[in-house]
């Protein structure tokens, strides 16, 4: 299959100039094509990307005074407070606690029930397989907008309302897809003949999978695990519609906090801010995956 | 990679069933339901037919939402599809800069969505927003609150900033796996620049393109948050995408029976088009199988 032998291929390609004969001329060739230009290209790219965040960040340390009376590239008057406020207030640091127990219950679940779909949609042919692939597939596509009030009812009828599980649950929706659909891709990487002598040796499926498979496909699970957490970490429709208070995740205390007093740009920045760090710090660990994951392991 | 017939195999994927299930049968036929019923309240419904359908399907109402929804895709695609190969045109290919550039530009995928739409709405306020106090100082009229077209304006750049890094990366990923030796055949065929791209770089990103093309198409069209946080949907209905204007019917106005019409009219569109979109990336899978 495809995704097999592109992907043994990857590693290789992407450091150019190992083979010495073919250095020099490549060396010429990338000069010739790919003039300084590109740098230019790049860092313009970046500022565009970053400059917005800076500016998050600026006046994330300004006071309020400072953002609303002077104009300036960074803070003359530095300060600190307004993340103090947030670290040191339960109403808004809950609020940070609340996203991550229910981000961290969704990524578990996640990914525990697709591995064995995965495995079954890679290496099994059986009745009505393709029409279930495509219809997990369409859970995905669902707009959140249509699922927001019908879940709202289902999880107050089950009395659920309000609980990270139900935001859990409720992200398993397009994040179970996901999973099954990055997992799968990665596990074409990884030939049959391994299963087939495992089964030989006289592993159990159980014993197989999780002792031989699933360290094979470690990346993979990481990749997955990453996705999960970061689509329920940035989702914010559903998890304000089916919270209150106990499980309110820290997006929708920002939006509360403009709408109320709808001044505090300070606080407000300082918030935002601190919803970046979370994933700046996984993003380092997933990042020679994070294209592979992108395309659904199948790069 | 030959496939064996296993029909136990459905014990594997039961988990994943019950689950998806439970969260997307159950309510989407909550939905099915109110979408051919009518209530005067407390709880009473009685059969309505295809009325709201029909509502539907000719009110004006939907047909601009649907209008500027399917504009606004249009134009974040032909934006960021050539912009994001662009961009992975000129990646460096490894050591420090190239993991600096990765993780920088994942950097706008991981910020959640509100916040995003807080970012760019304060970065185009006029009073306290770089971009706005650049653009007022320069002297030219942008206020995204009351002009259309600068809110329109805001919205697009604000996507363009959010995704597309999503292109570039998996345009990247794709020019990764090109190897040296194409390269090599076509420096000896002293091919152009643009042949080379043409020939040998499109082609191979050619996978990935389509699951980026499929992945932007899927999100942009079911976008909610961003524009909700800047513009509202305003000025006036201006910016009012299908998933804003849904909300607003469902949640604000609680007409439950247009809405749920609504939400099936607007899933099966998606539906239809992804399910082009997926048609052709599974076929583009068993011709790079065969």
């Amino acid at each position: 299959m495809a995704g097999t032998d592109t992907t043994a291929k990857a590693p290789g390609a992407g450091s150019l100039p190992q083979d010495v004969t073919a250095m020099p001329g490549t060396a010429r060739l990338r000069v010739r094509w790919l003039p300084r230009s590109s740098t230019v290209v790049m860092t313009l790219y970046l500022l565009f990307l970053l400059v917005p965040i800076y500016w998050l960040v600026n006046m994330s340390l300004k006071t309020n005074t400072e953002i609303l009376n002077t104009f300036s590239l960074w803070p003359r008057d530095l300060t600190f407070a307004n993340y103090a406020t947030i670290l040191t207030d339960p109403s808004w640091y809950m609020g940070y606690v609340n996203s991550i127990i229910y981000v961290t219950l969704n990524t578990v679940i996640s990914v525990a029930v697709a591995l064995p779909a995965a495995y079954a949609f890679n290496r099994y042919q059986f009745m009505g397989d393709k029409h279930l692939f495509f219809w997990l597939l369409t859970n995905r596509m669902a707009p959140p907008a249509v699922f927001a009030l019908p879940f709202f009812q289902l999880y107050s009828s089950v009395g659920l309302f309000d609980t990270h599980i139900a935001v859990a649950l409720a992200h398993t929706l397009f994040n179970v897809p996901l999973a099954v659909w990055i997992l799968e891709g990665f596990m074409r990487g990884v030939p049959k003949e391994i299963d087939e002598t495992a089964y030989i040796d006289g592993y159990s499926f159980g014993r197989f999978f999780v002792r031989i498979f699933m360290p094979l496909i470690a990346s993979g699970i990481g990749v997955a695990a990453f996705f999960c957490f970061m689509f329920s970490w940035v989702e914010l429709l559903l998890s304000r519609t089916l919270t209150s208070v106990d499980a309110k995740p820290i997006a929708a205390t920002m939006t509360r906090t403009v709408s109320a007093s709808g001044l505090d740009w300070g606080v407000l920045a300082a918030a935002g801010v601190l919803t970046i760090v979370p994933g700046a710090l996984v993003i380092y660990f997933v990042r020679n995956y994070i294209a592979k994951g992108f395309a659904l392991g199948r790069v | 990679m030959e496939k064996t017939v296993n029909q136990k195999a459905w014990l594997l994927v039961l988990p994943v069933l019950v689950l998806v299930a439970f969260s997307a049968i159950v309510p989407l036929m909550t939905v099915v339901n109110y979408a051919v019923q009518d209530s005067f309240g407390q709880n009473q419904f009685f059969w309505a037919g295809l009325m709201w359908f029909e509502d539907i399907l000719t009110s004006e109402r939907m047909h601009n939402a649907l209008g500027r929804q399917v504009m606004f895709t249009g134009i974040i695609l032909a934006i960021q599809v050539p912009l994001g190969i662009f961009v992975a045109l000129n990646m460096p290919k490894k050591g420090f800069w190239a993991t600096f550039c990765l993780v920088a530009m994942s950097l706008p995928l991981l910020i959640p969505w509100n916040v995003v739409g807080t970012i760019w709405q304060i970065f185009g306020r006029v009073d306290i927003g770089l971009l706005g106090y650049t653009l007022d100082a320069l002297g030219i009229d942008y206020n995204y609150t009351q002009d259309a077209l600068d809110a329109w304006v805001t919205l697009i750049v604000m996507d363009v900033w959010h995704w597309t890094s999503l292109v570039a990366l998996l345009a990247y990923a794709g020019l990764k796996s090109i190897p040296d030796a194409y390269y090599q055949a076509a420096k000896i065929d002293q091919a152009s620049r643009w042949k080379v791209f043409r020939y040998i770089e499109l082609p191979k990103m050619r996978g990935v393109l389509t699951i980026a093309i499929l992945l932007r198409f899927m999100d942009s069209f079911k976008i909610y948050t961003e524009p909700f946080v800047v513009t509202g949907g305003g000025p006036g209905n201006a910016t009012t995408f299908l998933s804003i204007d849904l909300v607003k019917m469902a949640l604000g106005q609680f007409d439950l029976g247009p809405a749920a019409a609504f939400s099936i009219v607007y899933f099966l569109v998606i539906l239809a088009i992804s399910w082009v979109f997926y048609t052709v990336m599974t076929n583009l899978d068993k011709e790079e199988g065969a």
